[in-house]
């Protein structure tokens, strides 16, 4: 995940640079109005402990270890803006002294994993736990999911950041200047990776350390927790138990998702009933479609109501495979995990909207 | 090795590794010798002509300079491969292995019984990758064997770094190594009274509240270390001595390796 010098264009550097300089100047200046005089100190100590949580050897199920970056961690302890200024600092001692990451990468270092990381990890983790009290198993449950979809989102920043790189750098013989491999190999490689051991690392950290605070000290949970409900009261051993049980269906439902991805990919030939307008014309799908359909012949022509409408919207992955993307099995596997990421995040923004409809009358009331 | 071990051997070497480029910063060699401006400005300069050049043999003559430079400067050759070269090969090595089967380009040659074509291109880029990375590695790595953190972070108000960023980085390089010492204390406390083996969801738990303990001592420590800036004068502004002194020796180093950056930037380009 920390980009070394020289697998990226100085070209894709500077962009990166230029991309989060504008995230940098915000946080520094919101954190500086927020923190006042405490800024040096706590920034300076907080950037220290982002770097000693990296280091640490996390125990994974399948007894395994594995490093998490701890962005959803801060972002959840410190807001996103702390968070940026955090990891970045941690990031950039980690380039310069430990030669982990390098320095005319430390821009796009920054912005997957600080400034993207950082994000999406608030906006996940805001509309998971909702107004969830402060000691509610299910800000355990989202904190996981912040963690997990964080580390994966700056992943996919890195690995387009490394697939476009033989598009536009060659040297005059078609030799890829910088990291060689395209987006359809690029993607994958780095995803597989992060959707298994360093999402998971992720996950356990920030489920882990949130459920712990749930125990310990719940009030270092506020920051991002406007309008938690303040049923808050200190949770027993049984409660700590109930956290994990929270988060384990969560983990189950993911390695399902992601493991079946696959199964698509070995079906052959077109669901029942999802055809396209242009299978009506095509006799060898014709013969398929009437086979699965009981050897009813299928109209000649197609019905007029899918020809206008399947015009009306193209998806942004259609057929499966996003365009950039050659091979059809590897752009099914982006596809379905995509897809499998915004069905949960439409559940649970659902979720989130259902909970505030139930309370708001109460509240009225 | 548990993980417990783990993390506490991934401490020591840090710590180690600390401590290792503080001694080597202090001997009587060519970099050890000058100005941290110079040493910052020519190696940034080297990397980034290193990450621009279009020829593989740029890039190995820079990298041949880097040697060089090394050698005369008291650092030694097993240090740097044991810390860059071998580590950097290992991990791009087998990351730029299947380039030359994958990349397209003119076959010169198949191996036998895989019928697997090489590629001209595809050993290109794998070349390209290898080399820049250790070459950039290898740079980097002799700035900071050469020159100690602090002075470093001097050096970067070259580049107009906000003076509060500077103190930032300072503090936090100083406050790491003291969070490092607490958590190799609290869990090599933890493993000394650790019998018999722990299962997987107790030993999340453990990791889990190490690392939550550590976050809340740390929380606790910065408003000490505030209270005890406000107790020395600290108002909220924060200097920085600039008290570095340039000598001929600088300006003549700073002309050698700007030449060997624009004869790079030049030889790569063309």
């Amino acid at each position: 995940m920390h980009i070394p010098d020289g697998y990226l264009s100085p070209v894709t550097c500077a962009v990166l640079y230029g991309a989060s300089a504008p995230f940098w100047y915000v946080a520094l200046r919101r954190v500086k109005k927020f923190l006042t005089t405490r800024l040096v100190p706590l920034m300076s100590v907080v950037a220290a402990l982002t770097f000693v949580i990296m280091m640490f050897n996390l125990p994974l199920p399948g007894g395994t270890t594995g490093h998490a970056v701890g962005v959803a961690l801060a972002t959840i302890l410190l807001g996103p803006w702390a968070s940026i200024l955090a990891v970045s600092i941690a990031l950039l001692i980690q380039a310069v002294f430990f030669g982990d990451g390098g320095i005319t990468t430390l821009g796009a270092n920054c912005f997957n994993m600080a400034i993207v990381g950082s994000l999406v990890a608030y906006a996940v983790y805001r509309v998971g736990a909702g107004r969830a009290a402060l000691t509610s198993p299910r800000r355990v449950a989202a904190a996981a999911l912040a963690g997990y979809t964080a580390i994966n989102a700056a992943a996919f920043c890195a690995a387009v950041e490394f697939g476009i790189q033989p598009w536009f750098f060659k040297d005059p013989s078609g030799a890829p200047l910088y990291a060689p491999y395209p987006l359809g190999i690029a993607i994958p490689a780095m995803m597989i990776g992060h959707l298994t051991f360093a999402g998971l690392a992720e996950f356990v950290l920030s489920a882990g350390v949130v459920a712990y605070f749930q125990r310990t000290n719940p009030s270092l949970l506020k920051l991002t927790a406007p309008g938690a409900s303040p049923a808050d009261q200190e949770m027993s051993p049984l409660a700590w138990e109930s956290t994990w049980n929270a988060v384990r269906p969560l983990g189950a439902a993911l390695a399902l998702l992601l493991v079946l991805t696959p199964l698509g990919i070995l079906a052959g030939g077109t669901a029942w009933g999802e055809w396209s307008a242009r299978d009506f014309s095509s006799p060898q799908t014709r013969e398929r479609i009437a086979a699965a359909s009981q050897d009813q012949a299928p109209p000649v022509q197609p019905p007029r109501g899918l020809e206008r409408l399947c015009s009306v919207w193209t998806a942004p992955f259609p057929q499966y495979a996003p365009a950039f993307v050659r091979r059809p099995a590897v752009g099914y596997t982006l596809s379905a995990m995509f897809g499998s990421g915004v069905i949960i995040l439409v559940c649970l923004i659902g979720g989130w909207l259902a909970s505030r409809g139930r309370r708001e009358p109460s509240a009225g009331g | 090795m548990n993980f417990l071990e783990r993390t506490l051997s991934s401490f020591v070497n840090a710590m180690e590794r600390a401590l290792y480029a503080e001694e080597l910063a202090q001997a009587n060699g060519l970099l050890q010798r000058l100005d941290p401006r110079i040493k910052v400005v020519s190696m940034l300069a080297l990397v980034i002509a290193v990450a621009m050049a279009h020829k593989l043999w740029v890039i190995g003559a820079v990298f041949a300079g880097a040697v060089l430079l090394a050698v005369s400067s008291c650092i030694p050759l097993a240090s740097l491969a044991r810390r860059a070269w071998i580590p950097v090969l290992l991990f791009t090595g087998i990351i730029a292995l299947p380039a030359p089967f994958v990349v397209p380009g003119r076959e010169v040659w198949r191996i036998p019984w895989l019928a697997w074509p090489i590629t001209a291109q595809g050993l290109s880029s794998a070349g390209y990758l290898i080399s820049r990375v250790e070459t950039a590695a290898t740079l980097s790595l002799l700035l900071i064997l050469s020159t100690p953190w602090s002075h470093v972070l001097k050096a970067l108000r070259v580049f107009r770094m906000p003076v509060v960023l500077v103190v930032i980085l300072g503090m936090a390089y100083r406050y790491i190594f003291l969070l490092l010492a607490s958590a190799h204390a609290m869990l090599e406390s933890r493993r000394s009274r650790l019998v018999g083996k722990l299962e997987g969801p107790e030993r999340r738990r453990l990791a889990a509240a190490s690392v939550g303990v550590l976050i809340s001592r740390t929380l606790e420590m910065s408003g000490d270390v505030y209270d005890a800036m406000l107790a020395r004068g600290f108002r909220g502004e924060v200097r920085v001595l600039d008290d570095f002194r340039t000598t001929p020796l600088d300006w003549i180093m700073l002309a050698v390796l700007a030449a060997l950056a624009a004869a790079a930037f030049y030889g790569g380009s063309r």
